[in-house]
């Protein structure tokens, strides 16, 4: 399967990293090179072998809905870089 | 041209538990910002989500209470987009398999008939923070309270070709849902968000349009009027022959307009991946069953049993019924010996009037069930007029008693005693002689509003105590023996 630049590009975007435009083309060639092992993959038939959505064979334990968590609101936020009136603060978000 | 609505709904419904889908945290509303935030909501690392069974229970309730199928192995996906609120990067869905698949929704509609909405499926999903804009000057603030609580999507094809249909199904989701005790239903409180999925196409037409989708609106009146400015602008633009863009679009209710999210339009591609920091959720019969068992009289089915077992007619049983706590009022009336039909007429008019007006929920009525039952016993006995029973309801309003205490006190009852009556109405008829030669030389129907007179008199000189039944055939009686 072939990638283009472009496709990298939107990949990256969403996943919010930075490729400089001297990194694009090897990245873009890297990506199709794991690209064409997934193809690989996909000429294996499948049909009748069910989804696996975990590897381990159990399946979810549950929790009593019992409230554990205290206010622990000065420790976590400790790190964060900005904090007022108990807010975390970003920079401006506009929609 | 003329341009048919096709509608699909998304609604997210925030689930009553006491903790949060996947930690300990607490779920109540109106705590100060990030109070109720643990390690796990605020994604920090190494942390491992672990499932709340009330939130599975739930979610499988509404599926039973719809008929749907549940499935029996359901798996959580991660739908990947970067936002302030959500702090992990992804938020933890159901994407390919969710916990409730396919079922059909009855919906009652004004006219009494029901209306079958298809419902894809409902995913179980943990809620986003809150992102205060307004607060700080240069900043966004940010409110993790909200991360990790339990929603239910619940998504419909695209059935609806009106707003009426749209909020006649809102109203019976919110009925359901509040019946089946799984969420509280409070709008105000984001507790059911709606996003509303349009597009117009020809009439006649078989294909779909292309659809915007209208975010995150939170009252059924707001639906209403959303789907109607979102028409408008649809049509407006395929008139003019230009054509939609599919968009995420927000409804501004101040100026009843929709608009374009413009910054949600690139990060529409969520990725989604199965959630590796989860097993299935495995449903098997026996638990079905089990909660199954649990399953409450449904608003449907008490709608039904309210027509045939108490003689309600389509429209009081649509109602009494969507509010289970007015449901169960009514209920009590009926069962402390009020008369069913007058019961209804009664809570669905002065009781809810009275409610309304005074901003008090029908659990906190100043008039229990009991005391409105024998406010009616005295109406249907004959004790009290019409009139006189809205005194008595002032009466036990003001919590002066019960009903034959306020009319004991009042001196209310309603005078049905033939011979006082007799010697009223020959009062009235003796004192008014030009009235009653006027009546006697009138035609049928003139006769008819001249009697009228008479009878406002005679109520009057009884202070309103007079049985009017008896008044009018005792007054028609002397006047013709007049003649």
């Amino acid at each position: 399967m072939s990638v283009s630049p472009q496709d990298v590009e939107k990949v990256a975007l969403l996943a919010r990293l930075a490729i400089s435009e001297s990194d694009l083309p090897e990245v873009t060639e890297r990506f199709g090179r794991v690209l064409g092992l997934v193809d690989e993959l996909n000429t294996i038939d499948t049909e009748t072998v069910v989804p696996m959505s975990n590897p381990h064979d159990m399946h979810q334990r549950l929790r009593p809905d019992i409230v554990t968590g205290q206010n622990d609101r000065e420790n976590l936020m400790a790190s964060a870089p900005a904090q007022e009136q108990g807010y975390f603060l970003v920079p401006k978000v506009i929609d | 041209m003329s341009w048919e609505t096709v509608m699909g709904l998304e609604v997210h419904l925030q689930l009553a538990t006491q903790s949060k889908i996947f930690s300990g945290s607490a779920t109540a509303f109106g705590a100060a910002p990030n109070e109720q935030a643990d390690a796990v909501d605020l994604g920090m690392p190494g942390m491992l989500p672990v499932l709340n069974e009330e939130a599975v229970r739930y979610a499988v309730k509404f599926g039973l209470g719809i008929g749907a199928r549940i499935g029996e192995r359901s798996v959580f996906d991660r739908k990947n987009y970067f936002y302030p609120d959500l702090p992990k990067g992804y938020q933890v869905s159901q994407f390919f398999a969710p916990i409730v698949c396919e079922g059909v929704f009855e919906v009652p509609l004004e006219d009494g008939s029901l209306f079958p909405v298809r419902i894809t499926r409902a995913h179980l999903e943990e809620d986003a923070g809150k992102s205060v804009h307004d607060a700080f000057s240069r900043e966004t603030g940010i409110d993790l309270n909200r991360a990790g609580t339990p929603l239910l999507e619940i998504v419909t094809e695209p059935d609806f070709r009106s707003a009426e249909q749209a909020v006649a199904y809102l109203k019976a989701l919110h009925s359901l849902v509040t019946y089946l005790g799984i969420s509280d239903g409070n709008m105000a409180e984001g507790s059911m968000r709606c996003d509303i999925n349009i597009s117009l196409r020809e009439k006649g037409s078989d294909a779909l349009g292309t659809r915007t989708e209208i975010k995150n609106v939170n009252s059924f009146r707001f639906v209403e009027r959303a789907i109607h400015s979102e028409y408008e602008r649809q049509a407006d633009i395929l008139d003019s022959g230009g054509s939609i863009t599919q968009e995420t679009r927000l409804y501004d209710a101040e100026q009843n307009v929709t608009r374009s999210m413009r910054s949600k339009e690139v990060a529409n591609d969520y990725r989604y991946f199965p959630e590796p920091d989860l097993l299935p959720i495995v449903i098997d019969a026996e638990y079905i069953e089990a909660v199954r068992a649990t399953l409450p009289e449904l608003p449907g089915a008490k709608r039904a049993r309210f027509t045939a077992d108490y003689g309600l007619n389509d429209y009081d049983a649509a109602l009494l019924v969507p509010n289970h706590a007015l449901a169960d009022y009514f209920e009590a009336v009926v069962t402390a010996r009020g008369a069913a039909k007058p019961a209804a007429n009664w809570i669905l008019g002065d009781l809810t009037a009275a409610l309304n007006r005074n901003e008090i929920d029908i659990t906190s009525s100043p008039i229990s069930a009991a005391q409105l039952a024998g406010l009616i016993a005295r109406i249907e006995d004959g004790t009290l007029s019409s009139k006189l029973a809205k005194q008595v309801f002032d009466g036990l309003w003001a919590g002066e008693g019960d009903a034959d205490q306020i009319i004991e006190a009042r001196g209310l009852k309603q005078v049905s005693d033939s011979g006082a009556l007799e010697s009223m109405v020959e009062a009235v008829i003796a004192d008014n002689p030009d009235q009653v030669a006027q009546y006697l030389a009138a035609d049928e129907t003139k006769q008819k509003k001249l009697s009228g007179f008479f009878v406002g008199q005679i109520m009057k000189a009884s202070k309103g105590q007079a049985n009017p039944q008896m008044i009018n055939e005792l007054l028609l009686k002397k006047l013709n023996d007049q003649s």
